[in-house]
């Protein structure tokens, strides 16, 4: 019943919680370090209320038979039952598989990461990245908060050191050698419901969602991935208004990450 | 001989402690415990319906505690995802150590869930999750009869310390070490929670229970202070 | 009149002792052990002659026979329906407890759907089970408007004296308003209407103790509904 509340509420330009269609809840705020003890490198994202940390841990070990010369990136996500009453524990359910594919991507696809620089010994031995997202708080919009938190945990990553003759990493003493980072990817989500289109959905507003565009965007304004969720349809004329607008909020993140 | 710590602390004294209640706000009661490096967080759901139906009890509410530690929180390598024989034991001890506390016995078929997560670990994790924990029940409005605080205590060399870091946990000259965690109840003095690792005499142990009985006191003080404090805020915010 | 460990309105913790003595009832929020009482909330003293209470900032609504609830359908078997209240338990309604007629052995999914949210009253409260009734004018289910939540004990504020601040509020938005005991507000008019008389309520809501609460929310309405007249022009 919600549904039609906030779908007639949008088409007269109106939010419950009063923001613009295309308004990020305040704050939008990044801490970096938040396990800074025990991670090679991690990040808090909060967009309003929600509450995103991110973290990565690095291993080195054998590489893709197909890629020899290059280092590994994965990206894993959990959400946490203790972020949303919603959730319930045990494996990564679909929604958390493509949270953290999605994120994935946006990092993957704009070569942020030179993981040729990851190399150690070519066909041996090269840098594995783990980066896992855990929302601690789930007030709408994990996407954005999500790849926020990953890339900014990232940024904050410093490889610990390893020693090549005994094959083994001291996580105790941490190099001061930043990842090799070549872009910063950005990702929007644009909600469509009915016809008209709103930007950092609460948890109800994605309740009566009726499409979603996911959008990564790199520095340079290249489109690095997309995902569309929600099962109604969309016009070609939709999606280009939509990444026109993912384009336009993605600034605003982005200042955020400087 | 263990003569002094390796971070310099007395050996009665605690690492740097910090909490904060209402942290979570999607959850029905949550609080944030951090002392030295470890760092719990936890959440309560509930009572709430208890699904799937064959568990519920027609007398009283269950206690469902879940401990888990994220994947960039150990010391050393990732920690692998997923439930592990040790995580679900410490479950079941958290489960056991704040039960005394809660009556049940008004929510039939109900359950009310907890969830610890490690956000960093410097051991001590299950006694900062039992204390977050405590102080989560406390901030989601669950009726109880006292709080509960947990800290270990333990041997290093032959001295008796509390809050064991770590290093202290690995320490391997002489006897090693013995870890201690407990949980007490501030009120009453009585111990919810009690495990041992490691080699003992009997009189050191109750030298080392007697030292655990005040740093748990020091812990509940903590407990106290974020949630009235916390809970004042909440006032003004209405 | 023995001794009191601490003051009125004073925040207290769970375990907290608040009395010395046998003096004392506690009537909420605290219980006796032996010649003590101790407090078994985290909320806020309240002494009131002999009698010591504790009220809590958060917790969930305790139910009682005779009260308006607004709950939404989360199961049903073949004779009942199972509705969440935002109790500990779901409350049960029978399909013999509606308002309408409905053949033993129908398909419950007709009338009442998963999701689908209805206005009924508390008929029984046993331990662990509530029982509902719809058979009473006025209990329906809810079709469009919006539900928003509130704190249970500022229910009485809401509607008022004999219903006289809720009854301002319908009137000056032109919305149909029921208020559940359970602290669930469903609110149906025009969607800016809607929106305006929830920020009325959680107005209330934050403002309970507050005198002249009456007049700050006819004004606050009154001022945005000529911002908004402005707004549409």
């Amino acid at each position: 019943m919600n549904k039609e509340y906030i779908a007639s509420l949008i088409t007269k330009n109106m939010r419950e919680d009063g923001r613009d269609l295309l308004e990020y809840r305040k704050p939008i705020k990044i801490e970096y370090g938040v396990s800074s003890k025990s991670s090679e490198g991690s990040a808090r994202a909060i967009i309003g209320d929600t509450e995103v940390v991110a973290g990565v841990k690095m291993e080195v070990g054998e590489p893709f038979p197909d890629i020899p010369d290059e280092g590994v990136l994965i990206v894993g996500a959990e959400l946490l039952p203790l972020s949303n009453p919603e959730f319930e524990s045990g494996p990564p359910g679909i929604q958390a598989v493509e949270l953290a594919r999605v994120v994935d991507r946006g990092i993957r696809e704009s070569n942020s990461i030179d993981i040729k620089k990851l190399c150690i010994k070519p066909g041996e031995k090269v840098w594995m990245i783990f980066l896992d997202i855990y929302p601690i708080n789930d007030a709408g919009n994990l996407f954005d908060a999500a790849a926020l938190a990953a890339f900014a945990a990232l940024k904050d990553t410093k490889f610990p050191f390893y020693d090549k003759k005994e094959d083994k990493i001291d996580y105790k003493k941490k190099t001061k050698d930043s990842l090799p980072l070549l872009d910063e990817p950005v990702e929007c989500t644009v909600i469509k419901i009915k016809n008209e289109f709103i930007i950092d959905p609460t948890i109800e507003e994605e309740g009566a969602m009726d499409a979603r565009l996911t959008v990564a965007i790199t520095k340079d304004n290249s489109i690095c991935a997309l995902q569309k969720g929600g099962e109604v349809p969309v016009t070609i004329e939709e999606v280009d208004k939509m990444i026109d607008i993912a384009f336009q909020k993605t600034k605003e993140l982005r200042k955020v990450l400087q | 001989m263990y003569k002094k710590r390796f971070d310099n602390r007395k050996f009665d004294e605690l690492r740097p402690i910090s909490a904060k209640t209402g942290i979570i706000k999607r959850a029905d009661g949550s609080a944030m415990f951090k002392i030295g490096d470890t760092i719990a967080l936890a959440a309560v759901y509930g009572p709430r319906e208890l699904y799937p139906k064959f568990l519920q009890s027609p007398e009283k509410g269950i206690l469902r505690c879940n401990y888990n530690m994220i994947s960039f929180s150990g010391s050393g390598e990732r920690v692998r995802p997923g439930p592990t024989r040790r995580s679900r034991e410490i479950s079941l001890v958290m489960e056991k150590a704040l039960m005394p506390v809660l009556d049940l016995s008004d929510y039939p078929n109900a359950v009310i869930d907890v969830f610890v997560e490690l956000l960093q670990t410097d051991s001590g994790t299950r006694c900062a999750g039992i204390t977050a924990a405590a102080m989560a029940l406390a901030d989601a409005g669950i009726p109880m009869k006292d709080l509960v605080s947990s800290v270990s205590v333990g041997l290093v060399g032959n001295t008796i310390v509390v809050d064991l870091n770590k290093e202290e946990e690995d320490y391997e000259e002489g006897s090693g070490s013995v870890d201690i965690p407990i949980a007490m109840t501030p009120r009453t003095n009585e111990i919810t929670l009690l495990q041992l690792d490691g080699k003992i005499s009997k009189d050191k142990l109750f030298e080392a229970l007697q030292l655990g009985k005040k740093a748990c006191y020091e812990i509940y003080k903590v407990q106290q202070k974020a949630l009235k404090e916390d809970y004042s805020l909440g006032v003004k915010n209405e | 009149m023995g001794d009191l460990l601490v003051k009125d309105k004073e925040v207290v913790v769970p375990g907290q002792e608040l009395a010395f003595s046998m003096d004392y009832l506690p009537t909420g929020g605290a219980f006796r052990e032996n010649d003590k009482i101790i407090s078994s909330q985290l909320g806020l003293v309240s002494i009131n002659g002999r009698l010591i209470k504790v009220i809590p900032l958060k917790g969930k609504y305790i139910p009682k026979k005779n009260d308006i609830v607004i709950g939404k359908i989360v199961n049903m078997s073949f004779s009942n329906w199972f509705v969440d209240i935002g109790c500990p338990n779901e409350a049960v309604l029978s399909f013999v407890n509606t308002s309408e007629y409905i053949d033993k052995g129908a398909d419950l999914a007709q009338y009442y759907s998963f999701g689908d949210l209805i206005a009924a009253k508390i008929n029984k409260v046993t331990r662990g089970t509530i029982d509902l009734t719809m058979k009473e004018p006025g209990l329906k289910k809810l079709v469009s408007g919006k539900i928003i939540n509130v704190t249970s004990s500022k229910v009485p504020r809401i509607i008022g004296k004999q219903g006289s601040m809720i009854t301002m509020i319908k009137e000056m938005l032109n919305c149909r308003m029921m208020v559940g005991q359970n602290g669930r507000v469903w609110i149906q008019g025009m969607p800016e209407d809607e929106l305006l008389a929830s920020k009325a309520i959680k107005m209330i809501e934050e403002n309970a103790h507050m005198e002249g609460l009456t007049d700050k929310v006819k004004g606050f309405i009154e001022n945005e509904k000529k911002k908004l007249g402005v707004k549409n022009v």
